[in-house]
């Protein structure tokens, strides 16, 4: 995306430093309207929108939470200055400030809020997504590796708001299974 | 009479008092185009300094400068200042000083409306400064989403001004909008058919409508988070039946239009500035033309995309994912219509020409990361990051500062009638042009690497320190080069040697009076048959100052002017404008006091200001009644046209129309938030239906009937008195009906959907005493000699909101009855 649109910033460049370089040639507003304005202004656009559109709607398809056998569900619940996350695995369980996932298995996290509009977002495992007073929003995480991964709070929330953040801890299977019956904290 | 003796004369006429007490009566449109620039340049250098504090306080981790209070302050008012108070005020006042020169008329179509317009800004500008100087200012993100900003998380007052004092600030937008959508309509020369019309006039014209439309759902949002807040209706609490995402909705189905109709005046601008600058004409003019129109078009659907990261339903994501690519297409059209023109003649390096080079090069990097973040996954990670920041920065700075700067130097001449003599001009294009890449590519970076907008401070960790430091230099080199760029023009205003007319050898109207521009404009009102006049006729200053076309010779000390066929532009009747008055100001300044009044809850001024609105509103109408017939007048050239109190689609009746339409979208607005709540709120059902009444439903309905037929009937007849008490009783049976509704809707402070109902009520309502207000406003007309066959032209103005009221009394009874029947 950033290649092609350097290449057009490049075009749009060379066309517009040329006309100063060279004097203006004869020539009709027809067919100057049809080169300029039909070509370039319509046409052009327009294929390379398709591409990147269709492009975006198949990239965002992948993203989609999909049905699958070993989806890990998980809550996340923001409030101003903490977010706390309850586990259907382990009903009753909760923890605050620290996600715990396993590794290597598709998360769905449902993110609700208690208080005004927050946003979670892990940036190196998915896109944000809000939690907004009174709704469910579903988004699929997944990591690759066991690790910690930094998540922030992105919706601006008032005071506090830039130390709003939290971690998202994957385990692998033998750690997953220990965070389950309460081993680890 | 000799050109000279013409401009006494006329000058004498249309001038505004003199001295600084000018100011405060000064109906004319020079005059208040420049206040308008004044005043949106001086809110320009606060928001300016309010970024340069943002800049100092991000330049290293861990600052101390300010805390997180102030400095949510700080970007709050930045972009409050920026959007309100300087961009959508900086196009109002470019169109108010130039469209009647450009059309090549006197004045706008209301010249007291423009003052009232400039006021309201003074003074709801005032508002939020004050709140600033006080540490009061709101601090909720220019965005105020609720719950952050509902009475539970912001119980201050700071979200209040906001509120308060942004509402007041649009009623400028709204009249100056009305204004410009009448005057390009109707006022211009004779001759100029709509394809005749300068494109600026075009781009003016599709703004102002834009603002009709797009204005109306941010302040119908206002005023119920205002409700909300003042008085517990819970538009936006989940638990309570309302929704944070209605506001949401209300407030991107303004903002995104909002950033179009900030764009369109620019694009206007470099239509008119680049031709001249290529010793050309512009290549393309009737698809820049549909360009502009489809622009505005496809900018209402595409509201959602600020809402990607909020659970919107997949399909939704694909519409306005699609939508939001599509709409570069016509932004396109333009750039490359642009470009052909380029190349279609003989550029010149001139200091516009250079803002200009500064746009392209900007504002396609802007347009290139806009599609990049319209791609969803993409905006899934960039949505809310310093990426945001920069990418709307370079399509703002870019598509709105630079071509307004090429604007300001271009139009300068003709500002001053002088020309310019220090080239300080091209090292402050340097250093902004400098400046302004440095602080914003660095921007785009530090956001990719995840610095989220809108936070204070950051740690070392983090790794932006140098990225951070490196753009608030940038910012310093900007603001620098802006602070030579303002003294270059002051410069100019108070040295630089008188200039000839005319100075680009541009070929619109314009710069066919002499400069600095009379109060009058043109001696006489040329005649118009190419879209270029003073390119085919050089001499066509001398011609119209000698009083060689219409309305060249001064009598009875009118102002007067012409209006014209819409499409065809042959002249169709005579204006007679009011003087010099300190109404608007007065007029303004208590509509201030009502403002005030909400904003410190002193409720009991309230109704006492409503009532002085009034009342100046009366004295404001009733000024421009005649007690005797005006026949119809010779306009030179030997034609005659009808006066335009005679007629019934008069320059009021034209205003009302479209004052109407943004009435019509606030209200449809109001629907549309019924029905989402409905549909997609949580806690919906309400509790209980309003009962359904079938005694209120035919009360109303029978005023619903009865009122617009008898306003009709009253229009026919000689002696329309009966006709006028038939509907003012038809108008008080809404009324009644309006105010039962409200009185006896279910618990309006325990579910959103008795507050929507108390609202709906409260419009129709307030709807029914204005009607009822204008029904006795002509009564009293009528038995004091006011109208005469010749003298009937406020007739069909109040039959429009008389209908209008009928129309919105039948839904909102629908909609209040409907649902307990059905239930």
């Amino acid at each position: 995306m950033l290649g092609g649109a350097a290449l057009i910033f490049a075009l749009v460049m060379t066309l517009l430093v040329l006309p100063f370089l060279r004097r203006g040639r004869a020539g009709s507003d027809g067919s100057r309207v049809r080169i300029w304005i039909v070509g370039l202004g319509l046409v052009f656009p327009m294929v390379v929108l398709a591409a990147l559109l269709a492009y975006g709607l198949v990239v965002g398809e992948r993203l989609l939470p999909r049905e699958a056998d070993d989806v890990v569900r998980v809550g996340a619940e923001g409030r101003l200055s903490a977010w706390t996350f309850s586990y259907e695995d382990a009903p009753g369980r909760a923890t605050e400030g620290v996600l715990h996932i396993p590794a290597r298995r598709p998360v769905d996290v449902s993110i609700t809020t208690a208080d005004v509009i927050h946003s979670f977002w892990v940036p190196r495992l998915a896109g944000k997504l809000d939690a907004i007073p009174g709704y469910v929003n579903v988004l699929r995480i997944e990591a690759d590796a066991p690790g910690t991964y930094e998540g922030v709070s992105a919706e601006f929330s008032g005071p506090g708001y830039d130390s709003f953040t939290f971690a998202v801890t994957a385990h692998d299977a033998d750690g997953w299974e220990a965070f389950l019956r309460g081993e680890t904290q | 009479m000799n050109a000279l003796q013409r401009h006494r004369r006329l000058t004498e006429i249309w001038a505004s008092d003199p001295g600084f007490r000018g100011w405060f009566s000064t109906v004319n449109h020079t005059d208040l185009g420049r206040m308008f620039l004044a005043t949106a340049f001086f809110f320009f250098i606060v928001g300016g300094i309010l970024s340069m504090l943002i800049r100092a306080q991000l330049a290293t981790p861990h600052s101390a400068f300010a805390g997180p209070e102030i400095y949510n302050q700080i970007f709050t008012m930045h972009g409050t200042i920026m959007m309100f108070l300087f961009a959508i005020p900086t196009f109002e006042g470019l169109a108010i000083y130039l469209l009647p020169k450009i059309l090549g008329t006197r004045d706008l179509a209301f010249p007291r409306l423009t003052a009232y317009g400039f006021w309201c800004y003074v003074f709801g500008g005032t508002m939020l400064l004050v709140s600033m100087l006080l540490g009061i200012a709101p601090d909720g993100g220019w965005f105020m989403y609720p719950p952050l900003s509902g009475p539970l998380f912001s119980p201050g007052i700071n979200t209040d001004f906001w509120l308060i004092g942004i509402t007041f600030v649009e009623i400028s937008a709204i009249a100056a909008a009305v204004e410009l959508t009448v005057s390009i309509l109707k006022y211009r020369a004779p001759g100029m058919s709509l394809d005749k019309m300068p494109i600026f006039a075009w781009y003016a014209l599709v703004t102002a409508l834009m603002i009709l439309t797009g204005f109306p759902p941010l302040i119908l949002g206002s005023v119920l988070l205002e409700l909300e807040r003042a008085f517990g209706l819970p538009f936006f609490q989940v638990d309570l039946g309302g929704d944070s995402l209605l506001w949401q909705h209300l407030f991107w189905l303004f903002g995104h239009p909002e950033v179009y109709i900030i764009f369109l005046p620019a694009a206007g601008v470099i239509s008119t500035v680049l031709p001249v600058m290529c010793r050309t004409t512009l290549l393309g003019y009737g698809w820049i033309v549909a360009a502009a129109v489809a622009l505005a078009f496809l900018s209402f659907g595409l509201w959602v995309h600020h809402m990607f990261t909020t659970g919107i339903p997949h399909m939704g994501l694909a519409f306005f994912s699609a939508a939001s690519t599509l709409v570069a297409v016509p932004t396109g059209v333009q750039i490359f219509a642009w470009i052909g023109t380029m190349w279609k003649g003989r550029p010149e390096l001139h200091l516009p020409m250079l803002h200009i080079l500064g746009f392209f090069f900007t504002f396609v990097i802007g347009g290139l990361t806009g599609v990049m973040v319209a791609v969803v996954p993409f905006d899934w990670q960039a949505h809310d990051t310093a990426f945001i920041t920069a990418h709307l920065h370079y399509v703002l700075f870019g598509g709105f500062v630079f071509p307004i700067f090429a604007g300001i130097y271009y139009w300068l001449p003709h500002f001053t009638g002088r020309k310019r003599f220090f080239r300080l001009g091209e090292l402050a294009f340097g250093l902004i042009f400098a400046g302004f890449h440095v602080t914003f590519l660095a921007m785009h970076w530090v956001g990719l690497l995840g610095q989220r907008r809108r936070i204070p401070t950051y740690a070392p960790e983090d790794g932006w320190t140098t990225i951070n430091l490196i753009s608030s230099v940038g910012s310093f080199v900007l603001t620098i080069g802006i602070a030579v760029l303002l003294i270059d023009v002051i410069l100019h205003v108070l040295t630089a040697v008188r200039g000839r007319r005319n100075p680009w050898n541009a070929g619109t109207l314009e710069w066919a009076m002499m400069t600095p521009a009379p109060a009058y404009n043109f001696a006489s009102l040329p005649h118009v048959t190419s879209r270029e006049p003073v390119a085919e006729d050089p001499e066509l200053c001398v011609a119209l100052a000698r009083g060689q076309g219409y309305l060249g010779e001064p009598r009875h000390g009118w102002r007067e002017t012409l209006t014209v066929d819409i499409a065809s532009g042959t002249p169709d009747y005579h204006v007679i404008y009011p003087a010099n008055t300190r109404l608007p100001i007065l007029m303004s300044a208590v509509t201030g006091v009502f403002f005030l009044s909400l904003l410190l809850k002193f409720y009991w001024t309230i109704p006492v200001a409503m009532i002085g609105v009034a009342i100046l509103a009366w004295r404001w109408v009733w000024g421009l009644g005649l007690k005797e017939d005006i026949p119809p007048q010779g306009i030179g050239r030997g034609q005659e046209v009808p006066h335009a109190a005679s007629v019934a689609r008069s320059p009021g009746w034209w205003g009302t129309t479209f004052l109407l339409t943004a009435n019509a979208t606030f209200f449809g607005s109001l629907l549309f938030g019924f029905a989402f709540l409905w549909t997609v709120a949580p806690g919906w059902p309400p509790p209980e239906w309003l009962a359904p009444s079938a005694l209120e439903l035919g009360i109303g309905l029978a005023g619903i009937v009865a009122a617009p037929i008898a306003a009709r009937l009253a229009r026919r007849s000689q002696a329309p008195l009966p006709f006028l008490a038939i509907a003012g009783a038809g108008i008080l049976a809404i009324g009644a009906v309006c105010a039962a509704l409200m009185l006896r809707t279910p618990d309006p402070t325990g579910h959103a959907y008795g507050a929507t109902l108390l609202v709906l009520g409260g419009y129709g309502l307030f709807h029914a005493a204005l009607a009822a207000l204008m029904v006795a406003f002509l009564a009293a007309r009528v038995r004091r000699g006011f109208v005469s066959p010749l003298r009937r032209a406020e007739l069909p103005i109040v039959g429009l909101w008389i209908d209008y009221l009928a129309t919105i009394a039948l839904l909102i009874l629908l909609a209040g009855h409907l649902p307990g029947l059905l239930s």
